[in-house]
């Protein structure tokens, strides 16, 4: 994890970079969730957090109001190759188009190239250092204004 | 899309161009303030409500409960959250979602979350253009909820025709703190968490705070509310439309306005203010100068302060016609 800063500091310039962390599906654990909300927090973030439980729609809905530049998905039920084509889906048909998509939890090996091919550029699983999240985010976020 | 389809967009019902609209609003861009420009003729409709009081007040729990209220009475709500940035990072967590969840998928909701991004007033000048942008989208209703940070709270009341201030049972610190300032700027007074002990006492404290207040013509009432079982709200939103009434009533209305939008520009002309001289200061060494002979105690910091002043104002003298 990156170390958050000690002291306070002026304000950057540049707009913060948005990002949505949405949990879909029925399974309840949102701990590594909320990790990578908070070290991209650290790491000068907006971060949104809608909670556990989400359906596509909400999380396609969320995404659009709050115009975020980045989705990132967390999942650990086994239901990612049936809920993440539907949240890509429902982006689609809101006409959000322009968002980078991540997704981490548990995503066997043998998904993993099946999740990018849905548009994910980023897979990340158990074990991965947040610092890696926070490089692939500020890399590959499209700009905004 | 450039400002003007962005507005097109919204007025005609676009939630991709509001939201759009909303982030250019938010970075300042020179988009952002056309877009302003734009869309406020189209304002002027929405009931607009500020929802402010401390951290853990209870604030969200009660704007979502609010908002489903007044969608049971058939009207279209927009919500600006607000959550603080973090002054290390300049990051934050916005998690006002999770207290609204069911409002997600709701046609007649957009909820929009905003980073405090510092105390540079910021907040006020982003947020009173977000409010416009939902009013000009048609939003029948706008909540924004605030944290209560000291000089926020009172940004809030410019931004909301109907200022809304959430009070716990138990803070008797906090009531105290009310007394400057604050019980002028709100229109509704809440007791938050009522099925805690000290409900009625607070409600007590507040009333006597009230009765040595300068109010006008509305005074504010003071309702005891339980957000999280829906106690309460329909009483409060029964008094936001009855204080809606009144600002609208032939006898207030002109003078109602006119408080307003004067609130509006003199809050937004001071954080314009406030903003452009601290990156003035900051920017041409001013400020450093002048901390170096005040900390070595060469100089007083009141001094200083108006020296700071004296030397933005000179410098500005040429150039304040082309500021933004």
């Amino acid at each position: 994890m990156t170390q958050p800063a000690t002291e306070a500091s002026a304000p950057p310039t540049e707009r913060p970079i948005r990002v949505l962390i949405a949990k879909p599906g029925l399974d309840g654990h949102d701990r590594g969730a909320k990790v990578v909300a908070r070290a991209l927090r650290d790491a000068g973030m907006e971060v949104v957090y809608t909670g556990i439980r989400q359906t596509p729609q909400m999380i396609a809905e969320a995404a659009l109001q709050e115009d975020v530049q980045v989705v990132g998905l967390s999942i650990l039920s086994g239901a990612h190759l049936g809920l993440f084509p539907r949240v890509v889906e429902e982006l689609t048909a809101r006409g959000v188009d322009d968002v980078l998509l991540f997704a981490g939890g548990i995503i066997p090996a043998d998904d993993v190239a099946e999740v990018q091919a849905m548009g994910f550029k980023g897979v990340f699983g158990p074990g991965t250092d947040t610092r890696e999240i926070i490089e692939f985010v500020r890399e590959h976020a499209p700009k905004r204004t | 899309m450039d400002a003007a389809e962005l507005v097109d967009g919204l007025v005609a019902g676009n939630r991709r161009a509001l939201a759009r609209a909303i982030t250019h609003v938010e970075a300042d861009s020179a988009t952002g303030r056309a877009v302003r420009r734009l869309a406020y003729p189209r304002t002027g409709r929405a009931q607009t409500v500020g929802v402010t009081g401390s951290a853990g007040a209870g604030k969200s729990t009660l704007v979502g409960a609010i908002a489903r209220e007044q969608r049971r009475r058939g009207r279209t709500v927009g919500i600006v959250a607000v959550d603080p940035s973090s002054p290390f990072s300049h990051g934050a967590i916005l998690g006002d979602r999770i207290r609204m969840q069911d409002l997600t998928g709701d046609p007649g909701v957009f909820l929009r979350s905003m980073a405090s991004r510092g105390n540079l007033g910021g907040l006020s000048e982003a947020a009173t253009g977000v409010v416009d942008l939902m009013d000009a989208a048609g939003f029948e209703v706008v909540l924004i909820e605030t944290v209560g940070a000291g000089q926020d709270e009172v940004e809030v009341a410019t931004t909301a025709q109907t200022t809304v201030l959430v009070a716990n049972p138990g803070a008797g610190d906090e009531v105290q703190s009310m007394k400057a300032g604050l019980m002028e700027i709100a229109q509704i007074m809440v007791v938050n968490k009522a099925d805690l002990a000290g409900a009625d006492t607070a409600v007590a404290q507040l009333r006597a705070l009230l009765a040595i207040a300068t109010v006008g013509a509305w005074v504010p009432p003071i309702l005891k509310t339980v957000a999280k079982a829906n106690e309460g709200v329909t009483e409060l939103v029964d008094a936001i439309d009855q204080h809606s009434a009144h600002i609208r009533s032939d006898e207030h209305a002109a003078e109602e306005r006119a408080r307003h939008v004067r609130g509006q520009i003199i809050d937004l002309a001071r954080a314009a203010l406030h903003r452009q001289a601290l990156e003035a200061a900051t920017r041409s060494g001013a400020l450093e100068a002048l901390v170096e002979e005040v900390a070595a105690r060469r100089r007083d910091p009141r001094s200083a302060a108006l020296e700071l002043l004296e030397t933005l104002r000179r410098s500005w003298g040429a150039s304040t016609s082309d500021r933004t």
